[in-house]
């Protein structure tokens, strides 16, 4: 009897608050996997957000900006180096142009469509966040830089992920370890096609449906097969480092390591869309390549 | 039974008495000083940290948040804990919600045990809260297990014991500026 007051004092709006929290975040929890409908909250939570955001990153900043400071005797080093670098791939590059005139005629001959070169834009990743169930980063460029969802984030070696949300100034990029995340790829040795997708964990992916019998070897490159509309072709993805061959089961266990990383740089490169993919495979063939904006941008 | 009860409500009363005075009169600096304390414990969750160091980063905004909860009980609660929860499903790029929920949980239990984690000291408060902590972060493992996520491992947890350690320092910095320029007695 003597708890009874109290009980009626703070219990039932208490529970009653609970009970009403708990239920908003589960639709929450729902809303954001299923439907995607929560854009407009996503936005006005992540634009408050932006300064703190900023603000955070000020100590990082500033640790740049001293070591760039005390770096200055390695400049002639790294000056020396990049003028060698720079004069082996400009060596390629000409290479690579003369390739291209023959790949346009080529594929002229074929009457097939023509590769279009991707604009791309450099952003600084801005945040790695800790938690385990997605893997994601936040890059510094959002919509007010022109991103979009659906491009392409690479660094100097590979396929890193690709942009599923924009906020204004932030982008969040998925990489490709995460578990919701597929990449159409080809092997670069035989042209087999198939989808690599991520396992949620750190560093690795997963070849998943292939054949027990089909040719595919330890060490394999995998890069874009392009098919997707996505991804534009030729980019590495991955390497395939450990095949299981059970013959109790119909498809090979093949785990994949990464070409990229998160932790190599502080930079990476946002491709610009490609076209959109054709409806049908007639149509591809309708698609011309639109205005060819040339942008060479240099990384590193 | 009933003067027991009787007794027990008496000084559950003297020592409210006790501490009423002192909120009185820092009421005004001290909004702003909550507002300004969860800001604080935003940013450090938000700073951009190695891997290694962020597998055992404390939760921050967890901690100040249960602080405020079992001090300030009738100006910070489960709505505050949730729009938090939601700022850092933003800021980690989760599932919108998965903070929030644990975050409400969270702060409805130090709602619940406010009066009796408000009379302990920090050291004998902090395994409590530790518990409180391991509860909100098994809420998120469960809503994170059940989106379809493999197990992270029991490193997991490394955040609620660093949450527990850092505790007394926390508590004893969030009182420090509570009532500046009081001798205080129980500052020991």
């Amino acid at each position: 009897m003597e708890m009874a007051p109290q009980f009626f004092r703070q219990g039932p709006s208490l529970l009653a608050r609970l009970f009403f929290f708990v239920l908003l975040s589960l639709i929450l929890m729902a809303a954001d996997t299923h439907f995607r409908y929560l854009v407009e909250i996503r936005q006005v939570f992540a634009t408050a957000l932006y300064p703190l955001q900023k603000l955070a990153n000020v100590p990082t900043t500033i640790s740049d900006a001293i070591g760039t400071v005390f770096v200055t005797h390695h400049l002639a080093d790294e000056n020396a180096y990049l003028k060698q670098q720079y004069l082996a791939d400009q060596g390629q590059l000409q290479q690579l142009q003369a390739l291209r005139a023959e790949n346009e005629q080529l594929r002229k001959l074929l009457q097939a469509a023509q590769r279009v070169e991707n604009k791309a834009v450099i952003a600084e990743i801005l945040r790695v966040p800790g938690d385990p169930f997605n893997r994601k980063i936040m890059l510094d460029k959002g919509s007010q830089n022109g991103i979009q969802t659906g491009q392409v984030v690479v660094d100097d070696v590979g396929v890193v992920g690709q942009v599923t949300r924009n906020y204004p100034w932030v982008s969040e990029v998925t990489l490709i370890t995460d578990k919701d995340h597929s990449v159409p790829v080809q092997v670069v040795r035989n042209g087999l096609r198939s989808v690599v997708s991520g396992t949620g964990k750190d560093g690795l992916l997963e070849l998943r449906y292939v054949a027990v019998s089909t040719d595919i070897q330890e060490g394999d490159v995998l890069v874009t097969s392009g098919i997707d509309g996505v991804y534009p072709p030729g980019l590495p993805v991955a390497t395939v480092s450990k095949i299981e061959r059970s013959p109790a089961y119909v498809f090979a266990r093949i785990t994949c390591i990464p070409a990229a990383g998160v932790g190599h740089h502080r930079q990476l490169l946002i491709l610009s869309l490609m076209n959109p993919p054709a409806e049908t495979p007639a149509d591809a063939f309708e698609i011309k390549p639109e205005t060819r904006k040339r942008e060479k941008v240099g990384i590193r | 039974m009933r003067s027991k009860s009787s007794l027990r409500q008496g000084s559950e009363k003297k020592l409210a008495f006790a501490d009423h005075p002192k909120q009185e009169i820092l009421l005004p600096v001290k909004s702003s000083f909550i507002v300004l304390s969860l800001a604080a414990a935003l940013l450090l969750n938000l700073l951009p940290l190695p891997p290694v160091v962020l597998v055992a980063r404390p939760d921050f905004v967890a901690l100040v948040l249960l602080y405020w909860c079992i001090h300030q009980p009738q100006r910070i609660g489960m709505s505050v804990a949730f729009i938090l929860g939601l700022f850092m499903d933003i800021g980690d790029a989760s599932t919108l919600g998965e903070h929030a929920l644990a975050y409400s949980i969270m702060a409805f239990s130090a709602l619940v045990f406010h009066r009796r984690l408000h009379f302990f000291g920090p050291y004998t408060q902090a395994p409590q809260v530790g518990l409180i902590l391991l509860l909100g972060q098994s809420v998120m493992l469960l809503a994170g297990l059940l989106g379809g996520s493999h197990f992270p491992g029991w490193d997991f947890f490394l955040s609620s014991v660093t949450g527990i350690i850092l505790w007394p320092l926390l508590f004893s910095l969030l009182r420090m500026s509570q009532k500046p320029g009081r001798s205080d007695s129980d500052a020991l």
